[in-house]
């Protein structure tokens, strides 16, 4: 495999970063990381879906993972929350470490730990009940039941998104009542309301016109100062405006990793410089 | 050939067209024949009389259909009480927690029990049901009964249901994007609490469709409930008694003591009755989906 030694630091090239320099900021990462996944491998009985992934995904950044169809971005995405235990004919091993607790241990507390990372999809899963209901609903899971706060962080939340005012009239009305645009802005406000450390999103762009992925662009370049964003994107566009850090994957490895200057501009294996030659 | 093309597409236009009006009267022209061989019967008796009287000499030109509509909605109600839970939970299990090796086990399972003729259910009712009945349940209850009762009728019913709800229920909640259940558990949801917030609030327009076709079907049901519910004209609550619903009426008696004035109207009636009844349960549940639908 193809792993790189992870050399996150904004404007530097990787020619002018020295061993040394190498792994001083892989140990910096190492402390400041919120992720760290170790040998993590997922397999089906038709073969390997993602081959000993070694990564450490930094605390406040936005962290793109770029790589064609199938090379296993959305099953490393998912694998973080564990949504990859629905699928029972996933084989999943090694260690996915947050915040000091390897989640893939048995007993672990799985509502909580997904509480702590916001999902994303591809295309907006509003559930099946009211704007208002939506938003209010991991609240609720989470055992709040005060109306006054469910309320506020429903208005709260639907502000940061920036649909309040265009829904405060009809929160009553189901969310599929909205445009996708707008859904998948309330599906960002669902998964704020609860508080997430992370956000995961699996191509959140994918199935909105250019306005609607401009906010959502937006927000997550807001975000990033208090959350952690783990971002599936095919848009190599995408990658460059909103990437702190770039993992190319391909056929179920991490082929090339690291500031979207040198990923995106100075690739190094012929795997990713066809790709983004294809790409552009 | 652009004018073969379009005459081909002409006729198969017309084609569908023409099945589609077809299946259409089918239901209205049963309607009206139905209505004009009862139409006799209608004439010298009122409605209210006929449905809500439990005189029933036809020798003396007496015909009320209550004992026999009751009968009928009583063993419906039964086998619907019965199987209903019992598919939801299924369904819910197969699609949700089960692995998929055990819902491909059952699918031709429930496709047997859906192919099995009803007179087999019947004969099953006989040897199973009904000693079952009268020599377990009834005691149990404090209650005597020969067994062939509405509560054998229940059961048979809920039994032959079951393959068609559940069937049903499995598609439609193989229909939930897994998205939306990724979502819910995203959250934070159990997985139970994913199935009752999601699979079953956006399942419910499909859930009520099954169920309105179980008791469609269960109204609807002659040679099975015929076997085991006893056939005597009865208004009682006790499941253990007899009772003679609606198809079996017609069953039993449609091509004998014809020479009785009106009483093939009333026979032609009692199957307007149940015509009417399955169309009402059709229409209520289809505006129940399409209210829940919105959601």
């Amino acid at each position: 495999m193809k792993q790189m030694a992870f050399t996150y630091q904004s404007g530097l090239s990787s020619e002018s970063v020295t061993l040394q320099n190498k792994i001083e900021m892989a140990e910096e990462i190492k402390d400041t990381s919120v992720i760290s996944i170790k040998n993590l491998n997922v397999k089906t009985k038709d073969g390997d879906i993602l081959k000993n992934i070694n990564l450490q995904i930094p605390k406040n950044k936005i962290i793109v993972l770029l790589g064609p169809s199938g090379c296993g971005k959305t099953t490393l995405l998912k694998s973080l929350n564990r949504l990859t235990d629905l699928h029972k004919e996933l084989k999943v091993s090694g260690q996915i470490i947050i915040d000091g607790q390897d989640i893939m241990k048995a007993g672990q507390n799985l509502s909580a730990m997904r509480q702590r990372m916001g999902l994303l999809s591809q295309r907006p899963f509003p559930l099946p009940a009211s704007i208002y209901k939506n938003v209010a609903y991991g609240l609720k899971l989470k055992g709040i039941r005060s109306k006054k706060l469910i309320a506020h962080s429903v208005e709260t939340n639907l502000k940061r998104v920036g649909l309040w005012n265009e829904v405060k009239d009809r929160l009553k009305s189901p969310a599929t009542s909205l445009s996708i645009g707008q859904q998948q802005r309330l599906c960002l406000a669902r998964g704020l309301a609860v508080k997430p450390t992370i956000i995961l999103a699996d191509e959140p762009t994918s199935a909105l016109d250019p306005i609607s992925t401009k906010i959502i662009e937006n927000l997550f370049k807001d975000l990033k100062q208090h959350y952690t964003i783990i971002l599936v994107t095919h848009v190599l566009r995408q990658a460059l405006r909103l990437a702190d850090h770039v993992v190319f994957m391909y056929y179920g490895e991490i082929i090339e990793q690291g500031h979207p200057d040198d990923i995106l501009k100075n690739p190094k294996t012929a795997i990713l410089k066809k790709y983004l030659v294809d790409g552009n | 050939m652009n004018r073969k093309r379009r005459l081909t597409d002409s006729l198969v236009n017309i084609w569908m067209r023409g099945g589609l009006y077809i299946i259409l009267a089918i239901p209205v022209f049963i309607g009206i024949g139905l209505y004009w061989k009862a139409a006799p019967l209608l004439n010298e008796h009122s409605l209210t009389d006929l449905i809500f009287s439990s005189k029933w000499f036809p020798m003396k030109g007496e015909f009320g259909f209550l004992p026999f509509i009751f009968s009928s909605v009583y063993v419906t109600l039964l086998a619907f009480i019965l199987s209903a839970p019992l598919c939801l939970f299924a369904a819910i299990y197969l699609t949700q927690f089960s692995k998929r090796r055990l819902l491909n086990f059952m699918l031709p399972v429930i496709d047997i029990l859906a192919g099995i003729p009803s007179v087999v259910y019947g004969v099953w009712g006989i040897l199973v049901i009904v000693p079952l009945v009268s020599g377990s349940i009834a005691p149990f209850f404090g209650a005597t009964s020969s067994g062939y009762s509405l509560l054998a009728g229940g059961i048979v019913l809920a039994v032959m249901c079951i393959p068609y709800m559940l069937n049903m229920l499995i598609e439609v909640f193989h229909t939930i994007p897994v998205g939306m259940k990724e979502a819910s558990l995203s959250l934070g949801a159990t997985h139970w609490e994913m199935v009752k917030h999601v699979i079953i609030r956006k399942g419910f327009p499909g859930i009520i469709s099954a169920f309105g076709l179980g008791i469609a079907k269960a109204f609807g049901e002659t040679i099975a409930v015929l076997m085991v519910v006893g056939n005597t004209l009865n208004i009682t609550l006790s499941p253990f008694k007899a009772g003679y619903p609606l198809p079996a009426l017609i069953a039993n008696n449609y091509g004998e003591m014809m020479s009785i004035p009106d009483y093939d109207s009333a026979l032609m009636f009692a199957a307007l009755l149940l015509f009417v009844v399955i169309l009402i349960i059709n229409l209520f549940f289809r505006y129940f989906i399409h209210k829940t639908e919105k959601i």
